[in-house]
């Protein structure tokens, strides 16, 4: 077993997490920054390929206060208005400081570029240009991060427990991946940047590591989670045929400029059976596009893989390359030429609005635990409006890291290896486990998992659907999980990270599936199929926590500000 | 439908070992990428398999470098097709098993937190 001791460990490298290190080595904080996988690559930040939304005024004038207005109406009354406000008002210091660090924002005339976006009603969506924003956020930051003597880069450092004295987290267990053994990390705080777990959905846009263990590593150490019901999927995310090195989401900005038809397996279009008009004008809402497919393969009327055709076969090749020329060669590159055939399509899991509970200083209800980037709820409410996921990680990411190390600087050092005996432990009986005909079970029960999300917690759910999940669940917990062990402690033992995979994956999952049954409505990206009506009584957040050891889920008043839209020439 | 297959070897086995190439079945679909095949036998067939990979769809992580057919590649863009595929590890990196070669940054591993170089 290894040992390290830090002020504050940051668990996950993505935007979030590196933003953090950074913030709180300037904090004058000591920082282990650990990630599963290699620095800077294992998340989604890497393989973002569209914009982030910031509220510069460059393109146009624009000010916070409007950013504010529209991510507010994009969450359907349940944004956690002070997170909200926060989110848009420091944007665009961290877009600028990005700029200083060269990450390289397409500018033109002078000035950074703006884009529209679907859901903002001003020109705010910055980017790098060709589709490489992530890649070029994500190594902006990695060289940034390596210039701080303070920060040490743990790649390969999968954590599979928080360690707690007394209600305070004083630290975290996890494998060394290269060698296979444990670790202990003794850190007076810890900050939780280990991204969503849209990977639980079978048809995802997600990374291997995308699981939900940030989600299950708070709701274990007694943090609560917010929101867990509101999934984002996106209704044309790519399908079919085989397609890499292209970011699935890209369809919609295609569909935007040149208009793609919508038809069903029968080669006709469907929308306009749906109370929708797409036809000729390409604008049907994205609730209306997921259920309309998903409702065409439920009835029979799917494309062969099992979602809608896209056709892009009426634009002529002139106008396709005109619009973007670069991507049709990737695309060719891939046997895919769309002016000859049709791709295929489906509603995939793209990020999660849901987290955990964290106040403005990015503090859990657990002493000494901190939470960044996509794994926090409640700024975005039930819905999320395009690029704020990076801008959220920026800055929630920079808060985490200064409002810890702020809190640190006070605290002493509270480490035992007796408090981690557990964690290491349970590493050990996954390796030490007797390795029988069930080691082979892990990739079923997963795949199992995603399936069943996907059909029954996905995109539309009843409470039949939902109970039955729920009882599978906690089987799955209870009896599966306990039954299945790897063994071997090998080196990069992935067998021994997909059952702690597995295990985080199953707490997630219940606690969405606990808020979806409870939220009997419908709203924003959650929708129920047997409450098919937005309710007013239910504009209060959910919130779910252990209860003796039981995940719990409770309703709490959303949290309101005050802000007025501040007249736009005081952008310039 | 008539389910199609396709077959890949992978060179196994941890540093010292002889090596082995273990021969595979998987189920075929149309563009289908080697990390695919990997991530199947993975989850079907022997989850012991040990492989370097993160996106898997956008070929941004550049953790999946292996060798196919001799040829540096990765194996989330290299496509099997008709003829069997070979993967092995990267023959110029220090080998940590089966696929997995330390592809890590120096700086960036618990050995050298430790002070261990
Ligand atoms: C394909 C795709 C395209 C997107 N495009 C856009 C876009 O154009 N604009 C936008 O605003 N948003 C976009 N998003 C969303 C956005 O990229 C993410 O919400 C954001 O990058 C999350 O940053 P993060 O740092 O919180 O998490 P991540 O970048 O996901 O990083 C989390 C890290 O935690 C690590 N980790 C996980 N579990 C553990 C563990 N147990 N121990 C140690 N480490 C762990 C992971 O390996 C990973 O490196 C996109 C998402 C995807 C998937
Ligand atoms: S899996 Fe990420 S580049 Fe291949």
């Amino acid at each position: 077993m290894s040992h390290l001791s830090t002020d504050i460990l940051v668990v996950g490298a993505g935007g979030a997490g590196m933003y953090a290190a950074i913030a709180a080595a300037r904090g004058g904080a000591r920082v282990v920054l650990a990630d599963k996988s290699l620095i800077g690559r294992g998340g989604a930040t890497v393989m973002a390929q569209m914009t982030v939304a910031v509220a510069l005024g460059e393109q146009e004038p624009d000010h916070w206060t409007h950013h504010l207005a529209d991510t507010l109406d994009a969450g359907r009354n349940l944004c956690n208005e002070e997170l909200a406000a926060i989110l848009c008002r420091e944007a665009p210091e961290r877009i600028r400081e990005m700029d200083q660090w060269k990450v390289g924002w397409a500018r033109a005339d002078g000035h950074l570029t703006q884009a529209m976006a679907p859901g903002h009603k001003i020109r705010r969506c910055v980017y790098v240009d060709f589709l490489n924003t992530g890649p070029a956020v994500a190594k902006t930051l990695r060289s940034q991060v390596a210039r701080h003597d303070a920060i040490v880069r743990v790649g390969g450092l999968s954590i599979t427990d928080l360690v707690r004295d007394d209600g305070r987290v004083v630290g975290a267990v996890g494998i060394d991946m290269e060698t296979g053994r444990s670790v202990t990390i003794a850190a007076k705080a810890v900050i939780l940047a280990a991204g969503g777990l849209t990977r639980l959905y079978r048809r995802n846009s997600a990374s291997a590591n995308m699981g939900g263990a940030a989600f299950a590593l708070a709701l274990t150490a007694g943090a609560e989670l917010i929101d867990m019901e509101f999934v984002q999927f996106f209704p044309i995310g790519h399908l079919a045929p085989r397609l890499v090195g292209m970011d699935p989401i890209m369809w919609d900005p295609f569909r935007y400029k040149l208009g793609g038809r919508l038809l069903n397996g029968r080669h006709e279009e469907f929308i306009h059976n749906y109370g929708a008009s797409d036809s000729g004008t390409y604008t049907v809402s994205r609730d209306v596009a997921s259920f309309a497919i998903l409702s065409e393969v439920a009835a029979g009327r799917g494309s062969p893989a099992g979602g809608a055709y896209l056709s892009f076969e009426h634009i002529a090749e002139a106008d396709l390359r005109a619009a973007f020329g670069p991507v049709i060669d990737r695309l060719l590159a891939n046997g895919i030429d769309l002016t000859k055939r049709a791709i295929e399509v489906s509603p995939i899991a793209h990020y999660h609005m849901g987290g955990i509970r964290v106040n403005g200083e990015m503090a859990t209800n657990v002493a000494g635990l901190y939470a960044a980037g996509e794994a926090v709820g409640g700024a975005n409410g039930a819905n999320r409006l395009s690029g704020n996921a990076i801008s959220e990680a920026f800055v929630f990411g920079e808060r985490a890291g200064r409002f810890t190390a702020a809190w640190a600087a006070g605290q002493t050092m509270r480490w035992d290896d007796d408090l981690a005996r557990a964690g290491v432990a349970a590493i050990r009986a996954v390796e030490e486990g007797e390795v029988s005909a069930q080691t082979a079970g892990i990739g079923p029960i997963f795949g199992e998992l995603q399936e069943m999300m996907w059909d029954k917690v996905g995109l539309l759910r009843d409470q039949a659907g939902l109970k039955s999940a729920l009882a599978r669940l906690r089987q799955m917990r209870e009896l599966d999980l306990p039954a299945l062990a790897p063994g071997r402690r090998d080196p990069f033992a992935l067998a021994v990270q997909d059952w702690f995979d597995l295990r985080a994956g199953l707490i997630a999952a219940e606690a969405i599936t606990l808020s979806a049954l409870a939220r009997q409505e419908s709203r924003g990206a959650h929708q129920r199929d047997d409450f098919p009506a937005s309710d007013p009584a239910w504009e209060v957040n959910q919130v779910v926590r252990l209860v003796n050891g039981v995940p719990t889920v409770e309703r709490r008043a959303v949290v309101r500000g005050s802000f007025e839209l501040a007249p736009l020439a005081a952008a310039q | 439908m008539t389910t199609q297959t396709a077959r890949i070897n992978i060179q196994r086995g941890a540093p010292g070992d002889p090596a082995r190439i273990e021969s595979y079945q998987v189920p075929y679909r149309e563009g289908m990428s080697v990390l695919d095949a990997l991530i199947w036998i993975r989850a079907n067939r022997d989850a012991s398999l040990a492989v370097r990979y993160s996106c898997t769809n956008a070929n941004t992580c550049k953790e999946c470098l292996v060798e196919v057919d001799g040829k540096a590649a990765y194996a989330c863009t290299a496509r099997l097709g008709r003829q069997p595929v070979t993967v092995a590890p990267l023959g110029n990196k220090k080998l940590i098993r089966d696929l997995v070669t330390d592809t890590a940054p120096p700086k960036e591993t618990l050995r050298y937190a430790l002070g261990e170089g």
